[in-house]
């Protein structure tokens, strides 16, 4: 899932380097995405794993690990 | 017989590298495609263009330095007899008083190989034209067997610090003309701060029953009231050149975008009061994902009658920014913030947000740009009718 995510992550930012990105890494405030950035990268974790996040748990995948822990648990509870 | 130049794609441009060609002599053409990649301070970007008909000759090989106005090819147009004999020697009037070509340049090359034939990235076939390199002989590491930059530096790929450079070169870009804009352009600043609470909350109750690829941002809101906004208020929409202002006839906001690492592009999006802020938003998402890709169109960079600059989500509150020349108005806005608020005879935690406009003095003055501020708060009171 770390990996997928990462993937995804670079595919809407292509100048991060996935090696370089730390799991405690804050998406928006560390590694610059802005909001459009991350509604792109919601929309391909969607069209991905089926798994669409609403706005409210954006705070929940602020960071790798926790967007790790937050699919890996919507992805197991369907 | 229409020569085609290297276009202007801002003010402050001086010369493009041709990176790429997309047609070769004998392709049709229509009006609006893209016919070559040129490498600007700003990045790669997509020439389209202007005429259809028929190519006859590519005068510029990739990894040229062409100065604006320089010729690039000739293109037939539609109907148009083709020139007797003598090709590549034909009248070419538009030449006349044209800059001269810096380097590289194929005033009557008969056949230019076929761009695409090779398939190698436009960063290589720079790289390969500046070496003398026939790209025919290259073997590609690259995805599909395609010739990367790596393929055809000598000795290897070196960390030449490309992207980096091209950054500071963007910020050497905005530096310019930004500069000419402060010494040049005398500016004012009226601000308004409105409450917002209602269109957040009318795109959180829209965006919670949307699947993510039907959201809505903030953002897409913010530039469709600034666009219909300006439609009240002529002047602030238009260029100042040659000593007059020229009002535009359709709005094309430009979209202020900050790249990651400092570089900044404002790509305009064409007569945004004509779109429904559906269209709004995927022009926006549009023209976002290919400015941090480094692919926008020429028309893209040139066609703005103002400028947008929205701080987002999480950011500053006031943002009085400066103006982009020819242009003659920028709209800065600020990011939402908690405040309290006066409502009826109550007062209220609402999120409002600080829209300052930075307009040209000598287009207009205070009774314009305070017709705009009330147009747009007005507008962003009823988000349901944007």
């Amino acid at each position: 899932m770390r990996a997928l995510f990462l993937e995804e992550l670079t595919r809407i930012a292509p100048d991060i380097d996935p090696a370089e990105v730390s799991d405690e890494d804050h998406l928006q405030d560390d590694l610059e995405l802005d909001s459009m950035d991350v509604l792109n990268l919601v929309t391909a974790l969607h069209l991905r794993l089926g798994i669409s996040i609403p706005e409210a748990d954006y705070t929940k995948i602020a960071t790798t690990a926790a967007a790790v822990r937050y699919l890996s648990a919507a992805a197991g509870g369907e | 017989m229409g020569l085609f130049v290297m276009p202007s794609l801002g003010s402050d441009m001086e010369s493009g590298t041709l990176a790429e060609w997309l047609i070769a002599p004998g392709d049709a053409v229509a009006r609006g495609d893209v016919v070559a990649v040129v490498e600007t301070q700003k990045g790669a970007i997509e020439i389209e263009c202007f005429e259809a008909g028929t190519v006859q000759e590519l005068k510029a090989r990739p990894g040229a330095v062409l100065p604006v106005g320089a010729p690039m090819a000739v293109i037939q147009a539609e109907g148009e007899e083709a020139p007797a004999a003598r090709p590549g020697s034909g009248p070419e009037p538009a030449a006349a008083g044209q800059p001269a070509l810096t380097q590289e340049t194929v005033p009557s090359a008969p056949a230019m190989p076929r761009a695409s034939a090779v398939r190698a990235s436009p960063a290589a076939r720079a790289r390969a034209a500046e070496l003398g390199l026939d790209l025919g002989a290259v073997t590609g590491s690259g995805p599909g067997g395609a010739i990367v930059l790596a393929d055809v530096e000598p000795g290897g790929m070196r960390d030449i610090g490309e992207p980096s450079s091209r950054l500071s070169e963007m910020r050497k870009a905005i530096a310019a003309a930004m500069t000419r804009s402060a010494q040049t352009i005398p500016h004012f600043f009226m601000s308004q701060t409105m409450d917002m609470q209602g269109a957040i909350d009318f795109l959180a109750g829209r965006n919670e029953k949307a699947p993510p690829a039907e959201r809505i941002l903030l953002g897409a809101v913010l530039l469709r009231a600034a666009a219909v906004a300006t439609q009240k208020v002529k002047t602030m929409n238009g260029h100042y050149t040659d000593g007059a202002f020229q009002p535009a006839g359709q709005v094309n906001p430009g979209l202020a975008v900050s790249l990651r690492g400092g570089g900044l592009v404002a790509p305009a999006l064409a007569d945004v009061p004509s779109m429904t802020l559906d269209e709004t938003m995927a022009a926006m998402r549009d023209v976002v994902s290919r400015a941090r890709a480094g692919r926008l169109k020429s028309s893209e960079m040139t066609r703005g009658t103002l400028t947008v600059s929205s701080l987002g989500a999480t950011s500053g509150e006031v943002m009085a920014g400066v103006i982009f020349p020819p242009q003659v108005a920028l709209i800065g806005i600020g990011a939402p913030q908690w405040r309290p608020w006066v409502a009826g005879d109550r007062i209220v935690p609402r999120q409002v947000i600080t829209v300052t406009v930075a307009a040209d003095h000598r287009v207009s003055g205070g009774r314009q740009t305070a017709k705009f501020l009330s147009e747009f708060e007005t507008l962003i009171s009823q988000p349901e009718a944007l």
